[in-house]
C-alpha cells in the first residue's frame, strides 16, 4: 500500500469486494494505475472485469475506502465531478440523437455550457475525425466513427482519465488498430490515465504498459504484457491467451 | 331493508337478458367456450351493481361528508393496488401507484369543488370522483408500465448520459415525457374526436334518463376537461415518482 501512494497513482484500488444481485463478483481486487498509464484489464467473460471499471466512475457503487483517486477515496467525492474528470467509453455506443456536434456538446450542455464550433472541431481533431463530421446525424455513422464520435464526447469534460469497456470489440480489424493509434496518441497528448477492459490478449499486448487478469473477480496475473504473454512464460496470462483458462471456468 | 319496490324497472332488465341468451348461444354454435364465463359476468354485474345502487341510495340520502371521504378512500386504495398490480417490476409500484393516484384524484376534486363547479354533495362528487379516480388508474399504470419498458430498453443510453455527467434525472428526462406522453394521449385522443364518433357514457346516461341535450352536452364537456386534468396530474407524478424508483440520490441507474 505504501508502495502505491508514495508512487502517486492516478487509481488506487484497495481490497475491494463487490456483490451484486447476491454474488461475489469482485474479490478482494487491489491495484493501481499510474498518471498517465495504459493498464489493461483482461479475463474471460464473466470475470469482474467490467463491474470493476463500473466502480471506478460509480456507475455501480463501491464500498467506502477501496477506491482512490489522486489519493481521495472516489465515495467521498461529488459523483457528477468524478465523472467529468473520468470518462468512459462502452463497448456498444449510444449516441444521442442529432447531430455529432450535438453529441459532443452533451456533457458541457449539461450544465449550460456551450461549446464553441472551435472546440467542437478541436475535440473532432483529437478523436481523428474530420472538421466537416459536425455536422452529420449521428445515426448515419459507421461503426468506427461511432466510437470516435463517442470518444470526442467523452473528451468535451476533459478528463483526466479513461475507462474504455471494450471499445473496440464491436469494430473490424482496421478499424480496430485506427481506434487504438488515436487513443495511444491522446496518452501523448494529454497525459490521460486509461484504464482498457478487453478479452483480446493481443490488443493488451499492443496498448498497455501494464495488465491485469481478471479470473473469477480476483485478480490472477500482473505485469507488463510482453512478459506474461511469452509462450514459454508460466503465467496464467499465458494460458489464458492460449484459450486454456476458459476450461477451468465451468 | 332491501327495497323492492326500487327495482321498478327489473322487467326491462330480464328482457334485456335476451341479448346475453343470444351471445351464448352463438358462444355454443362456434364453440368459443364462453357461456360459463359470460354467466358468472352477467350474475356478477346483477349482484354488484344492485348491492352498490342500494348503497348509493342510503350513501346520497345521508349525505355526510365523512361518508363521502370514506368512500373516496376505499375507491382510491382500490385503483391504487390494482394499478400498483399492474406496475409490478417497478420497486415499490403500489407505493407509486398510491401517491400518484392520490395526488391526481385529490387536486382535481379539490379544485372541482373549490371553483364550484361540483357541489360536495354524495350525489355529486362520487359519481364524478369514480370517472377522475377510474382515469386516473388508467393513466398511472399506462405511465408505469412505459417507464419500466422504457429503462429497461435504454439502459445503454442512460448510463451514457451519467456517465458524462448528467444527473438521474437529466438523463431519464427524454423517456420519462415519452411516459408521460403514453398515459394522456388516449384522454387526449378522445377529447378531440367525442361528438364524432361515438356519445360518452355520461352524455348517453343523462339523455337517456331524460335531461335536455344541451344539459348533457355542457356536463360532458366539464367531464372531458377534468379528465384531461386528472390525467395530467396523475400522470406527472407517476413519471416522477417512478423514474425515482430506477436512478438512486448517487445518479445510478438501479439493477432490477
Amino acid at each position: 500500500m505504501s508502495d502505491q501512494l508514495n508512487g502517486r497513482p492516478h487509481f488506487a484500488i484497495q481490497n475491494l469486494s463487490l456483490s451484486r444481485q447476491g454474488k461475489l463478483v469482485l474479490q478482494e481486487i487491489s491495484c493501481h494505475v499510474a498518471s498517465g498509464e495504459i493498464v489493461g484489464l483482461l479475463g474471460p467473460s464473466g470475470s469482474g472485469k467490467s463491474s470493476l471499471l463500473r466502480c471506478l466512475n460509480r456507475l455501480t457503487p463501491p464500498p467506502p475506502q477501496t477506491i482512490f483517486l489522486e489519493g481521495q477515496d472516489i465515495t467521498g467525492l461529488d459523483v457528477l465531478r468524478l465523472r467529468r474528470q473520468v470518462g468512459m467509453v462502452f463497448q456498444r455506443v449510444a449516441l444521442f440523437p442529432g447531430t455529432v456536434a450535438d453529441n459532443i456538446a452533451y456533457g458541457p450542455g449539461l450544465r449550460g455550457e456551450t461549446v464553441s464550433s472551435a472546440e467542437i472541431e478541436r475535440l473532432l481533431a483529437l478523436a481523428d475525425l474530420p472538421p466537416e463530421l459536425a455536422g452529420r446525424d449521428s445515426q448515419e455513422l459507421s461503426g468506427g466513427q461511432a466510437q470516435r464520435v463517442a470518444l470526442a464526447r467523452s473528451l468535451a469534460t476533459s478528463p483526466s482519465a479513461m475507462l474504455l469497456d471494450e471499445p473496440t470489440s464491436a469494430l473490424d480489424p482496421a478499424a480496430t488498430r485506427n481506434v487504438e493509434a488515436t487513443l495511444l496518441k491522446l496518452r501523448q497528448s494529454l497525459g490521460l490515465t486509461i484504464l482498457w477492459v478487453t478479452h483480446d490478449p493481443e490488443q493488451a499486448r499492443r496498448v498497455a504498459d501494464r495488465v491485469y487478469l481478471l479470473v473469477d473477480g480476483r485478480i490472477a496475473d500482473e505485469g507488463e504484457p510482453e512478459e506474461l504473454l511469452r509462450a514459454d512464460s508460466q503465467h496464467l496470462t499465458a494460458l489464458f491467451a492460449a484459450g486454456e483458462l476458459g476450461g477451468r471456468q465451468t | 331493508m332491501i327495497d323492492l319496490t326500487l327495482l321498478d324497472q327489473l322487467p326491462r332488465v330480464l328482457m334485456s337478458l335476451v341479448l346475453v341468451l343470444l351471445a351464448a348461444l352463438i358462444s355454443r354454435w362456434q364453440q368459443v367456450d364462453l357461456e360459463k364465463q359470460m354467466l358468472v359476468a352477467v350474475a356478477r354485474a346483477f349482484v354488484q351493481l344492485t348491492l352498490i345502487g342500494y348503497a348509493l341510495n342510503i350513501i346520497f340520502a345521508a349525505d355526510n361528508p365523512l361518508t363521502i371521504l370514506l368512500i373516496l378512500s376505499v375507491m382510491t386504495a382500490i385503483a391504487s393496488y390494482t394499478s400498483g398490480q399492474r406496475g409490478k417490476g417497478t420497486p415499490q409500484a403500489w407505493r407509486v401507484a398510491g401517491l400518484s393516484i392520490t395526488f391526481g384524484a385529490a387536486l382535481t376534486l379539490g379544485l372541482l369543488v373549490g371553483l364550484g363547479v361540483f357541489d360536495f354533495t354524495a350525489q355529486q362528487i362520487i359519481p364524478i370522483a369514480g370517472m377522475v379516480i377510474g382515469n386516473s388508474m388508467n393513466v398511472c399504470s399506462l405511465v408505469m408500465r412505459r417507464m419500466r419498458e422504457e429503462v429497461n430498453g435504454r439502459r445503454l443510453e442512460i448510463e451514457t448520459a451519467l456517465a458524462l455527467g448528467a444527473t438521474g434525472r437529466q438523463a431519464a428526462r427524454p423517456y420519462l415525457k415519452m411516459a408521460l406522453q403514453s398515459g394522456m394521449m388516449p384522454i387526449v385522443d378522445s377529447t378531440k374526436t367525442v361528438g364524432l364518433i361515438q356519445l360518452p357514457g355520461a352524455m348517453t346516461g343523462m339523455i337517456l334518463a331524460g335531461a335536455s341535450p344541451m344539459e348533457a352536452v355542457q356536463l360532458q364537456m366539464i367531464v372531458m376537461y377534468m379528465l384531461i386534468g386528472a390525467a395530467a396530474l396523475t400522470g406527472l407524478a407517476a413519471a416522477w415518482l417512478s423514474y425515482r424508483q430506477f436512478l438512486t440520490p448517487d445518479h445510478q441507474l438501479v439493477e432490477f
